[in-house]
């Protein structure tokens, strides 16, 4: 048994015992949909409706939908990758990197936070492939043999880097949620009452039993992908990031922007799981699970990657004097002063200035606040990445070709459409997943609970008592 | 009578085995108890708890699992063929210049290759670990008691016809802080 400082705050409060667990966990999953669920999924399915017809349009029109030119060839679809990818690091953080350093409070939100990784790749992944045009050779981009004289693809590429980085992250990441559900699913299945719910959940359990020898090999195998995810999503921003600073586009060609977008897509994606948690906890009634510490504390981690970025904005404006490369020097006044000052600036208070406020324990503490300050922080780093990519391409060396982007109807729609194909994917989990990792809640129950642990003594001795009077009962068969 | 119950009735006089099932609710009685059950000279079977107890694979015995052993060298299968991969078709079956870089730039590959090396250790040891544990997708329910998954931890005994002495078994288990003790037949 693991010791816990008394003064340190209980994790789950309200005396819960290992039965409310399950019980708080299950409901949701075994009840009726409720109206505020279907109504939010119906919302979401508006998104996702159009989604459908912005990628029909631009898959039956071409990539001319867009509002991309010569000089602007990347706007909105690699912005809103990088976005999408970035929100999904937070799961791998709270999941992996925060069970490497034992932080206990991840267990309640780190299968909504991994969930959450999960949808935010696939819809990241949507826009490389839409990108392509022809989204049904998306094979080539793999090294398979072929009939173009076995031509391979690049290796020094790093947007090929990106495949292999963001497949890898995708389905590893997949895997380990996955793993960490079988023992939740196998309590579903042992309660479920309907034939087909028992057999659902009871083929998603995949036969587990929970015997020691099991979850002692659980445990091993959930530290060993905790330490091959750390690296991991680490490898993934940093590979994304070279996609800009391998090229020699003044504003991109930096040394900073690995730990700069791996710091960056942290913050976003604490954002992320604090809106989506606020949420989640109101509806599933899980506060005493989702607590305010838990909120504080994503809110710590926010206040640390937030101050990362806003030096790193700061020390790319130094770098860009301090070179005395002229091209560079006037990409970054460009940024700040030239005709997109507006998302610079946007940028600048969403990302550095609102998260300051929360040095303030009593807005770290606000559920109000936290979600506002949450939505600004993922507004601030949507336009990072926009300042990056559009601000830096659309006045390149030649001024002849200088150009501006607007977005047309359909470069919104898919991304509007991503958001709407993100939360149907979420309420969809939501309602039928168990949205607490059970196993590992029950497992820090005893030492991180509110509740005062009875005195064992007691059932001990009162076991004692009446064993002369009980004899084996329930006698009880099973074809296992 | 159905295809289930002929099936029942087959393996009941085949072969079926027998367990008794101690029922706990606090995973520090539990351990202990594991601890003088075994003392007594009692074999146990298997333990089943809804959560992870720490301290259980000590007292039972439980060697550590070698997976990451496994993982380890499925990591470096997949390190040994994403340098073979790269080396071998930009090298090799279609040299190329790029970016007047030499055909094998080590540098240039070392992303790939430690994708595929997270990708081959991942994968390989969550699969060993589905196949040695035997998990796979079934529509059977095979807990000893349903409450072993929600807040019951269960410690069962195989009972040997004529060996065992039930009603000491059942002593040696309520001592020991059982809150029921159930006996259980399984057919397999």
């Amino acid at each position: 048994m693991q010791h816990v400082s008394p003064i340190r705050e209980p994790l789950v409060t309200g005396g819960k015992t290992y039965h409310d667990i399950t019980e708080d966990v299950c409901r949701q999953v075994e009840a009726k949909p409720n109206m505020r669920w279907a109504a939010a999924l119906a919302v979401a399915l508006v998104g996702f409706a159009i989604f459908c017809y912005s990628v029909y349009r631009t898959l039956w029109f071409g990539i001319g939908e867009w509002g991309l030119n010569k000089t602007v060839g990347w706007a909105w679809d690699i912005t809103n990758f990088v976005w999408w990818v970035g929100i999904g690091h937070a799961g791998t953080l709270i999941s992996a990197i925060l069970l490497l350093f034992r932080q206990k409070w991840r267990t309640s939100i780190n299968r909504a936070a991994e969930a959450m990784t999960i949808f935010a790749v696939i819809c990241a992944a949507m826009f490389p492939v839409l990108h392509m045009g022809r989204p049904w050779l998306a094979y080539w981009v793999l090294p398979l043999p072929n009939t173009f004289g076995s031509l391979w693809v690049n290796f020094n590429s790093p947007l090929l880097w990106d495949v292999f980085a963001i497949s890898t992250y995708f389905s590893v990441s997949l895997v380990f949620w996955y793993i960490g559900l079988i023992p939740d699913f196998a309590t579903i299945r042992d309660r479920a009452t309907g034939p087909i719910a028992r057999r659902a959940y009871a083929i998603l359990s995949f036969g587990w039993t929970g015997s020691a020898k099991a979850w002692s090999r659980y445990e091993t195998v959930s530290l060993i992908l905790a330490g091959l995810a750390t690296p991991l999503v680490l490898s993934v921003h940093t590979i994304v990031s070279m996609d800009f600073a391998t090229s020699v586009i003044p504003g991109w060609h930096t040394t900073i922007f690995p730990p700069y977008f791996v710091a960056g897509a942290i913050f976003s994606g604490f954002a992320m799981v604090l809106t989506l948690m606020i949420i989640t906890r109101k509806v599933f009634k899980l506060e005493d699970y989702i607590t305010l510490e838990h909120i504080e504390s994503m809110n710590k981690v926010i206040i640390l990657t937030g101050s990362i970025v806003g030096v790193a904005y700061i020390t790319e404006f130094f770098i860009a004097w301090y070179s005395q490369v002229e091209y560079e020097q006037y990409a970054f006044i460009n940024r700040a002063t030239g005709p997109y000052w507006w998302a610079y600036w946007s940028m600048m208070t969403c990302n550095v200035i609102t998260p300051q406020l929360f040095w303030v324990r009593a807005i770290r503490r606000s559920l109000v606040a936290t979600f506002i300050i949450t939505i600004f922080v993922n507004i601030g780093m949507w336009f990072e990445r926009f300042v990056i990519i559009v601000t830096s391409l659309h006045r390149d060396y030649l001024p002849s070709s200088w150009a501006m982007f607007s977005p047309t109807s359909i470069d919104i729609g898919v991304y509007v459409g991503t958001i709407g194909l993100f939360f149907t994917l979420f309420l969809l989990f939501a309602k039928y997943f168990p949205v607490v990792n059970m196993a590992e809640v029950k497992a820090i129950l005893k030492s991180s609970s509110e509740r005062k642990q009875p005195h064992h003594h007691e059932p001990h001795a009162k076991a004692m008592h009446g064993s002369a009077k009980h004899t084996i009962t329930n006698i009880s068969h099973s074809n296992e | 009578m159905d295809l289930q119950s002929i099936r029942l009735l087959t393996y009941h006089i085949a072969m079926n085995k027998k367990f008794v099932l101690g029922i706990y609710d606090d995973e520090d009685v539990l351990l202990q108890a594991i601890e003088n059950v075994r003392a007594a000279g009692t074999k146990i079977y298997d333990v089943f708890s809804p959560y992870p107890v720490h301290g259980i694979d000590d007292v039972l015995g439980i060697k550590r699992s070698r997976l990451p052993i496994a993982a380890f060298f499925l990591g470096l299968t997949g390190m040994a063929f994403a340098l073979w991969m790269q080396i071998w078709m930009l090298g090799f079956d279609w040299p190329m210049i790029i970016g007047g870089k030499p055909h094998i730039s080590l540098p240039a590959f070392i992303p790939v290759t430690f994708e595929l090396t997270v990708l081959f250790a991942a994968h390989g040891m969550v699969i060993t670990f589905l196949i040695v544990q035997k998990l796979k997708p079934s529509t059977r329910v095979p807990v000893f008691d349903k409450r072993s998954t929600d807040d019951k931890f269960v410690m069962a005994i195989e009972v040997k016809d004529g060996v065992t002495d039930l009603s000491a078994l059942n002593n040696l288990l309520r001592t020991n802080g059982a809150i029921e003790v159930n006996q259980k037949e399984v057919l397999k």
